[in-house]
């Protein structure tokens, strides 16, 4: 008997051993997201409730932000650029995909061509577009030439500047797509096709029919990146916009997005709580619209 | 576990922990300026001497991006790891100083009183509630550059540049080149409003058509005191809308223009003089600003980069900073500054020095000092902003320049009003 509990005993602690040596190894990940996620993200939603260079508990930041115009101009834009970008980069990515696997060489060589933007970095590219798009000497202004179309002011037009934008971030992110649709278009029975061209279909109507339903979890996940991704924009439009005196997401305002409008809050008018208030926002905004796709990733689907 | 999450602790301090500081009798100060190259070259080498004449202290210098340098202030002073020193644009003191980023100038180091005669007086511009928040080692003023090459090309005069603003447009229009759709090839004038042309209009033309700026505790924006007001602000900005004689967004920025021979005209200062000479592949000159008619008012605006002490920098660190602060503003820096910088002394002794005022590129930014103003700003980037978008709307919308005027001049004084309330 005596034996039986002390080797119970012995398991139970080397079950203990083995889980105490697990949470060990969580403890570094854990102690690393609490610094650098948790903690931040509290510490602004506490800065946002604060006065700029004065104590106390306000809603002063909200309320100046529900008055704000450009906040507004912002928000607009940045639901613009998701409504822009993510269908257009996911429809040219499924082109390109299913242009790709048509073709039976040099397949890797058109994967790479379409794939390059996304790895090269967004700043030197952001920088050559803006050359491109420069009214006077630009390179796209040039061309619209040769067919006597008049210079566009592109990123000088604030009416012309969102869709630039926008233009740099579909041709960047459509390479990522393409990968992915591939992928997705791959893992898709030959036998469906083989037996769809049995019963006489066209290849449209297997398209629509067998590729594109089969597609269904891959346009949900890229809809879900390319949402939050474009909610997040950034990057493109500060080297696009900003510099030489300028502040990002000009000009007049029409190509600011959530973001830009925080980052130019926080460090170049450096009002940290009334920037913590604009991301408070875009953090609601973002976990709505998370919420929301996450009902639709969970659906089942059934083939 | 326990033993884990301690030595992880343990090691996270120390990583926060602060590891700089006196070791060995030895004081480290740090030293954050922007990119700039020949400022950068010019602070190693004032570090070296600096270092060799006092051996306990040691100065580390960093410098950032300019796009970049007041967002890592910015970031570096709530994270509690600022500099010890930082140069800053005078414009900029008024909100460091709001946000407890710098400290004033201690009485004990130099008194205010001091400092006002010590200095050219455009720098009392920068009081703050009767205390320096900074000390300048070099003061700008602004002046004309013109191509000579460009100037020939036009069949004008290359030796004569323009000595009224009439003369300006009249010459400007004979050397641009715009295509049949519009686009520039060539500017006559590089024209800009984020350059130095903003200032241009607040200090020069509006002080010239006879406007004060602002009231004189800064409080006010006087720049539709009088209906000249209004036509100064129309007559600049009808340099690009009506003379088309430059566009601020030609090729990215007006002094790449006028580097590049693509502009025949700029107005900038002195610390453009290095870049100028090492890029440009044609001849140029420099001459004092234009006034409105010939023997009428001259003006200029004056501006500085001044050398700030962060605040809670106490102790051995202060000494070490004002010591260091001390050499920095010393005669010798000053006059060593202006040949390897281009900027010119800050003292009021070194600015009449007639050695200095005879010099054929020096001199007219020598003389355009007698008549500067330095623009008391109380936030410059958003009154550089404000003043942009507003010469937006009326090149990209169209919008009446009255109108637009009239909500120009109450933004800024909406931003004066946020500011002094």
């Amino acid at each position: 008997m005596s034996e039986v509990t002390s080797k119970a005993q012995r398991t139970i602690k080397l079950k203990t051993r083995r889980a105490l040596i697990a949470y060990g190894f969580l403890v570094i990940p854990l102690l690393f997201f609490l610094c650098i996620r948790i903690y931040p993200t509290l510490y602004a939603f506490s800065l946002s409730f604060r006065a700029h260079n004065a104590s106390g508990f306000t809603l002063d930041n909200y309320s100046t932000l529900f008055h704000d115009h450009v906040f507004w101009r912002s928000v607009l834009n940045t639901l613009l650029y998701v409504i822009i970008t993510v269908p257009l980069q996911m429809a040219f990515g499924l082109l390109i995909a299913l242009g790709i696997e048509k073709i039976h060489h040099f397949r890797w060589f058109y994967r790479v061509i379409y794939f390059l933007p996304y790895i090269t970095s967004i700043v030197a590219v952001s920088w050559v577009w803006r050359l491109m798009f420069d009214e006077n000497t630009g390179v796209l202004n040039h061309v619209l030439a040769w067919f006597h179309i008049a210079p566009q002011g592109w990123l000088a037009d604030p009416s012309e500047a969102l869709l630039s934008v926008s233009i740099v971030m579909i041709w960047q992110a459509m390479g990522f797509s393409m990968l992915i649709f591939m992928a997705g278009i791959q893992a898709i029975p030959r036998q469906l096709y083989e037996a769809a061209q049995i019963d006489g279909s066209s290849s449209w109507k297997m398209f629509w029919r067998i590729t594109f339903p089969l597609l269904n979890p891959t346009l949900v996940f890229l809809a879900v990146t390319g949402v939050i991704s474009a909610l997040q924009t950034f990057t493109q439009i500060q080297n696009l916009t900003a510099g030489g005196g300028q502040t990002a997401g000009g000009p007049l305002n029409s190509t600011s997005s959530m973001v830009v409008y925080m980052f130019n809050n926080a460090f170049t008018n450096f009002n940290m709580e009334y920037a913590s208030a604009v991301t408070v926002t875009l953090f609601i905004l973002i976990l709505i619209v998370t919420l929301i796709q996450l009902k639709i990733i969970n659906r089942s689907f059934d083939y | 576990m326990f033993l884990v999450m301690g030595l992880l602790v343990l090691s996270l301090t120390a990583c926060g922990g602060d590891s700089e500081g006196s070791s060995k009798g030895k004081t480290t100060i740090t030293y954050w300026q922007y990119t700039f190259p020949e400022k950068v070259t010019e602070i190693k080498a004032l570090i070296k001497k600096f270092e060799a004449e006092n051996p306990n202290i040691k100065v580390v210098a960093q410098d950032f991006p300019y796009d970049q340098y007041n967002q890592k202030i910015a970031a570096a002073m709530n994270a509690k790891k600022g500099p010890d020193i930082m140069n800053l644009f005078y414009g900029w003191l008024p909100q460091y100083q709001k946000n407890g980023y710098i400290q004033a100038i201690p009485e004990d180091f130099m008194s205010t009183k001091a400092i006002d005669q010590f200095y050219n007086p455009m720098i009392q511009s920068s009081k703050i509630d009767g205390k320096y928040y900074g000390l300048p080692t070099a003061v700008r003023s602004l002046a004309l550059f013109w191509n000579k090459d460009l100037f020939k090309a036009a069949g004008l005069d290359p030796e004569k540049p323009p000595k009224t603003w009439d003369q300006l447009v009249e010459m400007a229009k004979k050397m641009t080149k715009i295509k049949a759709n519009g686009q520039y090839e060539q500017e006559g004038f590089a024209w800009n409003v984020d350059g130095q042309d903003y200032h241009t209009f607040e200090e020069v033309l509006l002080r010239q058509w006879g406007v004060q700026p602002f009231s004189h505790d800064g409080k006010k924006v006087l720049w539709n005191s009088s209906p000249e007001g209004l036509k100064a602000f129309e007559y600049w900005v009808n340099m690009t809308k009506k003379d088309k004689i430059g566009d601020g967004k030609f090729l990215q920025g007006y002094n790449t223009a006028f580097k590049a021979g693509k502009a025949a005209m700029m107005i900038d200062g002195s610390f453009s003089i290095a870049a100028t000479k090492e890029a440009a592949k044609f001849d140029w000159g420099v001459t004092t600003l234009p006034v409105r008619e010939e023997g009428g008012t001259e003006s200029n605006y004056g501006s500085y980069w001044t050398n700030s002490i962060a605040k809670g920098v106490s102790g051995a660190k202060l000494k070490a900073s004002e010591k260091f602060l001390k050499f920095l503003i010393s005669e010798d820096t000053e006059k060593e500054w202006m040949d390897k910088v281009g900027e010119l002394p800050a003292s009021a002794a070194l600015g009449n020095d007639p050695s200095i005022i005879k010099d054929p590129i020096y001199g007219p930014f020598v003389r355009g000092l007698k008549n500067a103003h330095a623009t008391m700003f109380v936030d410059e980037a958003k009154e550089r902003t404000a003043i942009a978008n507003a010469v937006d709307k009326i090149l990209l919308k169209n919008a009446p320049i009255d109108q637009t005027f009239e909500e120009l001049v109450k933004e800024q004084q909406r931003i004066r009003d946020d500011y002094y309330k």
